[in-house]
């Protein structure tokens, strides 16, 4: 029975495809693992029981033409799903059950894939560790009291834990690429406007981005053309040339350049991320590419920059949880009263603080010195990554600054969790798309992942990049299911 | 162009001052959806059925900017010889109301999908030109109503997120009068160009008011007070009457006047502070980053252009040209675009031998004096511009008098009827035979003559008792021209 969730993505179409497995053996197989998977606490709601229903009629009239024929799939809480109950990892939506589709999630039911539940995360995609989570704190497969990384650390973990074969994630900061480095898996940050945010709770609606997480890059570039399309329903989703990604794979990058950005060597930076780092290049050397040092002078400038920006749409966005019309709502005196209670036991401190910098930064007098001056070093760095792109075809980096960390080691220190995305961050400045692949371990037998950053709408050539490279990597993740049940 | 301002200044002791007033004008765009959704946008259907998710802010809705709205704020935009913006952008204004859905309006701030224009006004003493600052898109809020519960307040969405204009003028106005004027105006501007239907009862047109005063001559403004939403023209003129006079009044008392917004109270005719300056929103601006900046080509806006029907200030000048008419009747044609279109028609069905200024004179007479006494509008007159035409022609051409006509007219109101046919079954066509009133007036002469003797010998007021005899006995339909001529041929 586990064989099948040892499988990859492609492994059980594969099967189903040949009639080796049915959808009701793969999708009871990670039903089985995921109820025993309670003290990983990834899941917030679970839709087993309609799961194995909707598995049995696949198989009763299997279509095999669909790209995830009868594949169950758990997805991150913040995609708003029909008639399922969708938290955003808040306990201000705690009641709120859409009516509606998001586009992503329909794209996927509409290969045929099978939902099995709703993973947790960071309440409204706030956080770098999952345990901002009005639904408690995820824990890393890897090993005890790990913080999985943050935001989508339900669906990392969920991925990591054969939970689910693959998941998908949003990604505003970092928030796919940071948890899927810390759990050894692949994890895929599309260009701003491939993937529409029609029914995604929104965080920061010029950064936000959802995309795949995977056991490995093929799998990651199967998910991905999958959930990538132009949406009318979204006024900044982009009517661009898509490719069948999966099927235009390759490993040959011969000579392709790839920078090496010498401002993400960071002061205090653990001397294993250098050496992963270093490792990485000679990967890329060995097959076939070529390393350009490049500079990316602006950098340094990214995390404060995100700090404003996000916070500031953030703010705005989060206006509608207001007690009035849906979702949680305290008593109140009167009108004003009722919106301070409400959104004071609603939203957690780490959204509630987030609130209160983007109010701060818009409001009057100081709207110029932080908002619009963001924006202003936003477009610097933008700037930085076209010069770079007039030399180079792709970008690599580290992922993360560092390992998975314990669960409650950075809670009290804000600024050392937003540190956690210095490399992540810039990424989703520009709206470029950047990908995270597990590179090996730390001395703790911590995944350490590197990120390829891609031109916009180069996905294709990162994901060639990546796959060249996790064959050179061969990386086996140490799952140990010490939280098996 | 005559530049004279009014008169209207407000007098205190040895003192003079004017009124200034700006008027930020809050005009419905006329379309079936709404400015960023598709939901429908008709007046006074039941409450939140024409909500969708987007206008309720659900999580993960987001918003698609109506081209047609846009349309509509170009076109308005043109008639107010604006300039047009290429490029505008769509900012959030943040703050927290329970018919607020989103907890922010989507407007715009920085740049407005329209610049500066202007309009004429027509005032008793010359034409008035009034500086428009701007013209922005934004989404209206939805209702709350406090009155249907003690406990509670309902919210109706109906109109959360329709698409309104926000006509912003510049300080020009100095008058009740002017404002008017120019509510009016622009009202008729935007009903030719069918971008708004103008209609203030149900709230399609509404203005905040500014309203400062200074010392009759200074160049320098006062500092005004903002009075929100007020519905209706005459709430206007009394609200900055009495704002006007309250300003005054603090200044000829030594005080100060505070930068505040107010609200005008209807039922006591006065308007009250509602929030001052220190406790003004900050509403946070900032563009919207779920909609990309609105860009239009020169050929979009030229299409448009092209798409204008003529405007009032054009029609009246053909109307002068072409009719003969004078600037005050053209005007009174002009002002509704039906009756300018119901004037046009009864023009072009009356034919070859037409009497246009008869047309004017029974159009602004009878017809209005009808309509206003049923409370029609024109484009619900019982008569027909083609059955008006036919009664013109009926007078012009001598068939009936125009006494005659009235009660041909009145006959008509009643479905529409042919006034040709009306003047046929009833016999009321006009006695223009020379020889049948020859024998009329003969017999009067003969039945009286002691007072055709005193007539001869100079008294000269009986002949009105002559004609008087004579339309008696023809029933009203003895041609008065003829009659006379006979009359006093024959005396």
């Amino acid at each position: 029975m586990s064989d099948i969730t040892k499988k990859s993505l492609t492994e059980l179409v594969e099967n189903i495809k040949n009639k080796k497995l049915s959808s009701t053996d793969v999708t009871k197989a990670f039903i089985d693992r995921s109820e025993k998977s309670e003290k990983l606490n990834t899941y917030i709601t679970n839709d087993f029981t309609s799961a194995l229903d909707k598995a049995k009629k696949f198989d009763q009239k299997p279509n095999f033409n669909l790209k995830l024929p009868g594949i169950p799939m758990a997805v991150k809480d913040l995609f708003c799903t029909k008639n399922i109950k969708t938290t955003a990892g808040s306990k201000i939506l705690n009641n709120f059950v859409p009516t509606y589709e998001s586009t992503v999630t329909e794209n996927i039911w509409n290969e045929g894939a099978i939902l099995l539940g709703k993973l947790n995360c960071d309440e409204f995609a706030m956080g770098s560790s999952n345990e901002t989570s009005f639904f408690g704190n995820v824990q890393s497969p890897i090993d005890k009291n790990l913080v999985p990384g943050g935001s989508s650390g339900g669906s990392a973990s969920a991925v990591a834990g054969q939970l689910t074969p693959v998941t998908i994630g949003t990604d505003t900061g970092g928030s796919i690429r940071q948890p899927a480095s810390f759990t050894g898996i692949v994890g895929l940050k599309p260009t701003y406007g491939s993937c529409s945010r029609y029914g995604i709770v929104a965080f920061a609606s010029s950064l936000d981005q959802a995309g795949p997480m995977a056991q490995n890059v093929k799998d990651c570039a199967l998910l991905y053309e999958v959930i990538s399309s132009y949406d009318p329903k979204d006024s900044t989703s982009i009517d661009f040339k898509r490719n069948h990604y999966s099927k235009e794979l390759t490993n040959n990058i011969k000579g392709k350049k790839i920078g090496i950005p010498k401002e993400y060597r960071v002061d205090g930076m653990p001397k294993e991320i250098e050496d992963l780092w270093q490792k990485g290049i000679q990967y890329i050397k060995d097959c076939g590419a070529e390393t350009i040092d490049i500079s990316l002078p602006n950098t340094s400038y990214a995390l404060p920059t995100y700090y404003i920006v996000a916070p500031a749409e953030a703010s705005s966005n989060l206006a509608r949880y207001d007690g009035v019309k849906y979702g949680f709502r305290a008593k109140g005196e009167n009108l004003i009263d009722m919106y301070e209670k409400t959104r004071s036991e609603g939203f957690g401190a780490e959204v509630q603080r987030r609130i209160m910098i983007g109010t701060y930064v818009l409001s009057s007098g100081y709207y110029d010195a932080y908002y619009l001056k963001a924006q202003k070093v936003r477009k610097l760095i933008k700037n930085d990554f076209d010069e770079a792109y007039k030399k180079v075809d792709a970008i690599l980096t580290p992922s993360t600054p560092s390992s998975a960390f314990k669960i409650g080691e950075k809670t009290n220190d804000p600024v050392s969790m937003y540190l956690n995305d210095i490399f992540t961050v810039p990424v989703n400045l520009a709206g470029l798309p950047g990908i995270s692949i597990p590179a090996g371990h730390d001395s703790k037998g911590y995944p350490l992942g590197l990120q390829i950053i891609g031109k916009a709408f180069d996905e294709q050539n990162i994901l060639n990049i990546a796959y060249a490279m996790e064959e050179k990597i061969n990386f086996k993740n140490k799952i140990t299911d010490w939280w098996i049940k | 162009m005559s530049k004279k301002d009014s008169e209207y200044l407000i007098n205190r002791k040895d003192n003079q001052y004017e009124v200034v007033i700006g008027l930020e004008v809050h005009a419905q765009v006329l379309s079936e959806s709404k400015l960023f959704s598709t939901s429908a946008t008709k007046f006074g259907a039941e409450p939140n059925t024409q909500v969708s998710l987007v206008d309720a802010a659900f999580p993960g809705m987001l918003p698609i900017i109506n081209e047609f709205c846009v349309k509509q704020a170009i076109k308005t935009g043109i008639g107010l010889n604006a300039k047009i913006n290429k490029r505008s952008v769509f900012d959030r204004k943040n703050y927290f109301y329970a018919d607020l859905p989103q907890g922010y309006q989507i407007s715009q701030f920085k740049d407005p999908i329209v610049g500066e224009g202007k309009v004429i006004l027509d005032m008793p003493y010359g034409q008035k030109e009034v500086g428009i600052e701007r013209l922005h898109l934004e989404q209206d809020a939805g209702k709350s109503i406090h009155d249907l519960d003690p406990q509670n307040t309902f919210v109706d969405l109906n109109r959360s997120g329709v698409a309104l204009m926000e006509i912003v003028s510049k300080p020009d106005l100095r008058s009740p009068d002017e404002v008017n004027a120019y509510i009016k105006k622009l009202r008729s501007i935007m009903r030719y160009l069918g971008t708004c239907d103008g209609n203030m009862q149900e709230g399609s047109l509404r203005a905040d008011v500014n309203v400062s005063v200074r010392p009759k001559g200074s160049k320098e403004f006062g500092t005004r007070c903002e009075i929100k939403n007020v519905n209706s023209i005459k709430f206007m003129q009394m609200a900055i009457e009495y704002e006007a006079n309250r300003q005054v009044d603090l200044i000829e008392e030594g005080k100060t006047i505070d930068q505040e917004t107010r609200l005008f109270d209807t039922k006591k005719n006065e308007t009250r502070s509602m929030r001052s300056k220190e406790d003004a929103h900050d509403y946070r601006y900032f563009p919207d980053p779920d909609l990309l900046p609105l860009e239009v080509s020169e050929k979009f806006i030229e299409e448009l252009k092209n798409d204008i029907p003529e405007l009032p200030d054009d029609k009246k000048k053909r109307f002068i040209e072409e009719f003969k008419l004078s600037p005050y009747e053209a005007n009174i044609l002009v002002s509704d675009i039906d009756t300018a279109k119901y004037f046009e028609e009864v023009v072009a069905k009356m034919g070859k031998n037409k009497d246009i200024k008869l047309a004017v004179n029974w159009i602004t007479g009878e017809l209005f004096a009808f309509l206003n006494s049923k409370g029609l509008e024109i484009s619900q007159s019982p008569v027909s511009a083609k059955n008006f035409a036919i009664l013109i022609n009926l007078i012009k051409n001598g068939t009936i008098s125009g006494k005659i006509a009235k009660t041909v007219f009145e006959l008509m109101i009643d479905g529409d009827k042919d006034p040709q046919k009306i003047v046929e079954e009833k016999g009321l066509k006009q006695q223009s035979d020379p020889k049948a009133l020859e024998a009329l007036i003969d017999k009067i002469i003969n039945d009286n003559r002691e007072k055709a003797i005193e007539y001869k010998q100079g008294k000269e007021k009986l002949f009105g008792f002559f004609v008087g005899q004579a339309m008696k006995a023809s029933g009203g339909k003895a041609n008065p021209q003829l009659t006379n001529e006979i009359l006093k041929k024959k005396l």
